[in-house]
């Protein structure tokens, strides 16, 4: 092992610390997920001086990266407007990612879900 | 305070601050850089620490060389460099750790640049390059353009920017942020990127 994935392991060793640290019992371990499974993902938002926690659901349609600096992507239809996010997978700023629903696809990217209607989705992520 | 030290720059990774930013950070692996010279106003005219980095293979130390280092019980090192006007205080059991510098503290870095080759104006000097494809033209988008004017100076003013070889020199960064230090593996996290290609010598200094 070099000294950069070294380090890499290091730090996140400390943020699952800081995890912990901050949840307590209600820590929970990050699954596996794949690009097309359902995920709902509670991100800690700081208002001023209070921490609170805001949940973010859609589909996982892409992974990438490797060690710390992996990340994935949701894409979520809210109010009619699509939406997507990309979150550091190791981030402390997550508190849970939960797997609601795991899908069948045959690709690694599903960026080609974005043009499409939500029952379409569906089907193509049977 | 003043404080310097040779390193390796070891490659980038991530890092999470404590209120979950993630931040760029380069790995370097700095010192222990032990003394080999104390050069002081009375004797050399300037004082300064001269310190020396990294192992050199005996079979590759010449006598001058082995001299130099043995007046000082120091074992051969690849790299030697000095520190104009460092407090003594630095110097720990003659030689100069990554204790110097702490988290939070904005540290300059300097190593040599990457060597890029002989390159046009636009990499180079970041020219816009002449630019259009119509107008009769269609072979000249990465040109630099007029380089002066014509029968009066008659000649190219000195100084002009021109195509040619780039990257592999001495190159600076100021106030670049230490992010963390792991004083048992001698390694120092600092934000963003510096100079240089990966294993190659730097320098890290507060001034």
């Amino acid at each position: 092992m070099n000294t950069i994935d070294l380090i890499g392991a290091k730090v996140i060793e400390q943020a699952i610390e800081s995890r912990k640290k901050k949840d307590g019992d209600n820590f929970a371990e990050i699954p596996d997920f794949r690009p097309g499974d359902t995920v709902n993902v509670a991100v800690r938002v700081v208002e001023g001086e209070k921490e609170r926690i805001q949940n973010y659901k859609g589909i996982v349609i892409s992974r990438r990266g490797a060690g710390v600096g992996q990340t994935f992507l949701v894409r979520k239809i809210s109010n009619g407007v699509g939406v997507e996010r990309i979150f550091p997978l190791f981030s402390p700023m997550i508190q849970s990612i939960a797997v609601m629903r795991k899908g069948n696809v045959r690709r690694a990217k599903l960026y080609y879900l974005r043009g499409m209607s939500e029952r379409k989705i569906r089907q193509k992520t049977k | 305070m003043k404080a310097a030290i040779l390193g390796k720059k070891l490659g980038m990774t991530s890092f999470f601050k404590e209120d979950g930013v993630q931040l760029p950070c380069t790995v370097v692996e700095a010192g222990p850089c032990p003394v080999v010279q104390l050069k002081t106003k009375e004797t050399d005219g300037y004082s300064a620490i001269q310190v020396g980095f990294g192992k050199r293979k005996k079979n590759r130390t010449n006598k001058p060389l082995e001299g130099h280092f043995k007046k000082n019980n120091v074992d051969p090192t690849q790299n030697l460099k000095e520190f104009r006007d460092l407090p003594a205080e630095n110097i720990v059991e003659n030689k100069l750790t990554i204790e110097q510098f702490k988290k939070g503290d904005k540290v300059k870095v300097s190593g040599t640049s990457i060597g890029r080759g002989f390159q046009g104006v636009v990499k180079r000097h970041h020219f816009s390059g002449v630019g259009m494809t119509t107008h009769g033209q269609s072979d000249r988008q990465r040109h630099p353009g007029s380089i002066g004017a014509s029968s009066y100076p008659s000649r190219v003013i000195k100084g002009i920017r021109m195509a040619g070889r780039m990257g592999g020199k001495t190159s600076s960064v100021r106030n670049i942020e230490v992010i963390e230090i792991i004083p048992d593996r001698n390694l120092i996290l600092l934000k963003g990127s510096i100079p240089g290609s990966k294993n190659s010598l730097v320098e890290i200094v507060i001034n």
